[in-house]
């Protein structure tokens, strides 16, 4: 049964066991418009909870992705490098970045639930 | 719609429209401007050029300069060949600086003179206008100035736009490509040109501000038309290899660096007599330092402006000055500013985006070929 949190800078991770897989939200997806590039980490990659870890290109500009929890890269998105618009189409499903292997399940604390995140986009809407 | 920059972004004629249309609403300029609709950027890109987009650009600055020798006169200004352009035809050019360098750039067509003279039909840049006027009336005070501030300004742009402005005012489709005319509309008097920045066929429709809507309507009504925001007009501009003033061109650029050379005719060329003319002419002569290219990257991430170029040793030649994703051709493309050395189409250069080195190679402009409007020839 997987679980996902969120940051207030809009990336999700959807956790299953030791393993998050992280992607941008949907409110984000569609702040950006039309996604043309994402840049993914390496496989390999140690990006601290907070570091900068993707960029996603959309017409308009590019904007970081960071790490909402540190941990390991273990695996990328590869179809997103023929098909970035899978971001647009479904973000939270096989527009998914990069999954990582959680390196502290502390660092969730500070982050949102889906509650907590909806709170969020309202206010700023 | 003069507007200071500190003040809240003004409207335009169209506001309640973009809202309604679902427009994502960006301060531009001093207006509030929509950067795309709920289509999105790139599906506005590609129906413009399938189809025909329709443009709020009522935040550029509209102006009618006239009395004695106007166009004698403005020449003093620019480097463009204003005396020689006959009533009703467009001219591209750009204002100098004592330096050579671009102020702004800016569409000039030549009006029916009236009474007290010749009359010149000025379209300005938004963000430049209240400098340009303000010049125009410095440096040349014996000329009136007339700011049509209460006009609105629409373009209608792609292959279809033809069709679909002369379903509502006839005589259109027969107009020249760089050409305008005055034409009546619904009780409207409307200033149309046969010019525009997509690269494609089409026209900006200059109306009073009171009935821009109302045109705008009558216009989305025809569903070969769809509203298109700053965001694909900006793309489109740079597939059409069309500078952005203050981004392609500014202060320091010249025109000719700007490869905007063809926009200078052999007599002014020749005369001078224009803000910068020893800059220009000597550039004319001897060559430039850097030149505007078009760059094509191999890869699939865009380099933004400001991205340094570097040459196959890695040294920093140039910069980026305009750049993204082109949706016509499904890959990144910019423009930028190299020694001429390295500005030949097919010269491997690298864009810096992030620290690294995207692979890219100079082509020549325009990245998507224009298709103007071209009258048959008479055989």
């Amino acid at each position: 049964m997987s679980k996902t949190y969120y940051s207030k800078d809009h990336e999700y991770i959807r956790v299953d066991g030791d393993i998050g897989a992280v992607g941008i939200t949907d409110f984000a997806q569609g702040q950006l418009g039309d996604v043309v590039f994402v840049e993914l980490p390496q496989i390999g990659a140690r990006p601290k909870k907070g570091e900068h870890a993707a960029v996603v290109e959309s017409v308009k500009a590019a904007s970081e992705v960071y790490a909402p929890v540190g941990g390991e890269v273990v695996e990328v998105n590869g179809e997103l490098e023929d098909n970035p618009a899978l971001v647009n189409e479904e973000a939270l499903g096989k527009g998914w970045f990069f999954k990582i292997r959680i390196a502290d399940a502390a660092e969730f604390d500070d982050l949102l639930d889906e509650e907590g995140y909806k709170a969020l986009i309202a206010s700023q809407a | 719609m003069t507007h200071p920059e500190n003040e809240k972004p003004a409207r335009t004629p169209l506001y309640a429209r973009h809202l309604a249309l679902g427009g994502r609403m960006t301060p531009f300029a001093g207006y509030e401007l929509p950067v795309n609709y709920v289509g999105g950027i790139l599906g506005e890109h590609l129906f413009t050029r399938d189809s025909a987009g329709l443009f709020d650009v009522s935040h550029m600055g509209q102006a009618i300069l006239k009395g004695p020798d106007a166009a004698r006169k403005f020449e003093r200004l620019v480097p463009g060949d204003i005396l020689g352009l006959a009533q009703g035809r467009i001219r591209y050019t750009q204002f100098t600086n004592a330096e050579g360098g671009i102020l702004d750039d800016l569409m000039v067509t030549r009006l029916a003179p009236d009474a007290l003279g010749e009359r010149l039909f000025l379209v300005v840049n938004a963000a430049c206008k209240a400098q340009d006027f303000d010049r125009l009336r410095e440096s040349l005070p014996d000329l009136a100035l007339e700011i049509l501030d209460q006009r609105a300004l629409l373009a209608l742009q792609g292959p279809l736009a033809a069709r679909a402005l002369e379903r509502l005012v006839p005589g259109v489709a027969a107009m020249d490509f760089m050409s305008g005319e005055n034409f009546a509309w619904n009780g409207a008097d409307l200033f149309i040109t046969r010019s525009g920045y997509t690269g494609e066929d089409g026209y900006e429709i200059s109306v009073p501000a009171e009935q821009a809507d109302v045109l705008a309507g009558a216009l989305l009504a025809d569903e070969t038309v769809r509203a298109i925001g700053l965001g694909a007009r900006d793309s489109l501009r740079l597939e059409a290899g069309l500078c952005l003033y203050g981004h392609d061109i500014d202060p320091t650029t010249s025109p000719v660096e700007a490869a905007l050379a063809w926009s200078i005719s052999r007599r002014r060329r020749e005369e001078g007599g224009f803000p910068g003319d020893a800059r220009i002419k000597r550039e004319l002569a001897e060559g430039v330092t850097r030149r505007r290219v078009g760059l094509a990257l191999d890869g699939k991430a865009p380099a933004r402006e400001g991205a340094e170029i570097a040459n196959a040793r890695g040294e920093i030649v140039g910069i980026v000055t305009s750049g993204g994703f082109s949706p016509s051709l499904g890959r990144p493309i910019a423009m930028g500013y190299v020694p001429p050395t390295f500005s030949a189409p097919g010269t491997a250069l690298a864009l810096m985006v992030r620290g690294r080195p995207l692979a890219a190679h100079v082509v020549a402009l325009p990245f998507v070929p224009n298709r103007f409007h071209r009258a048959p020839k008479n055989l």
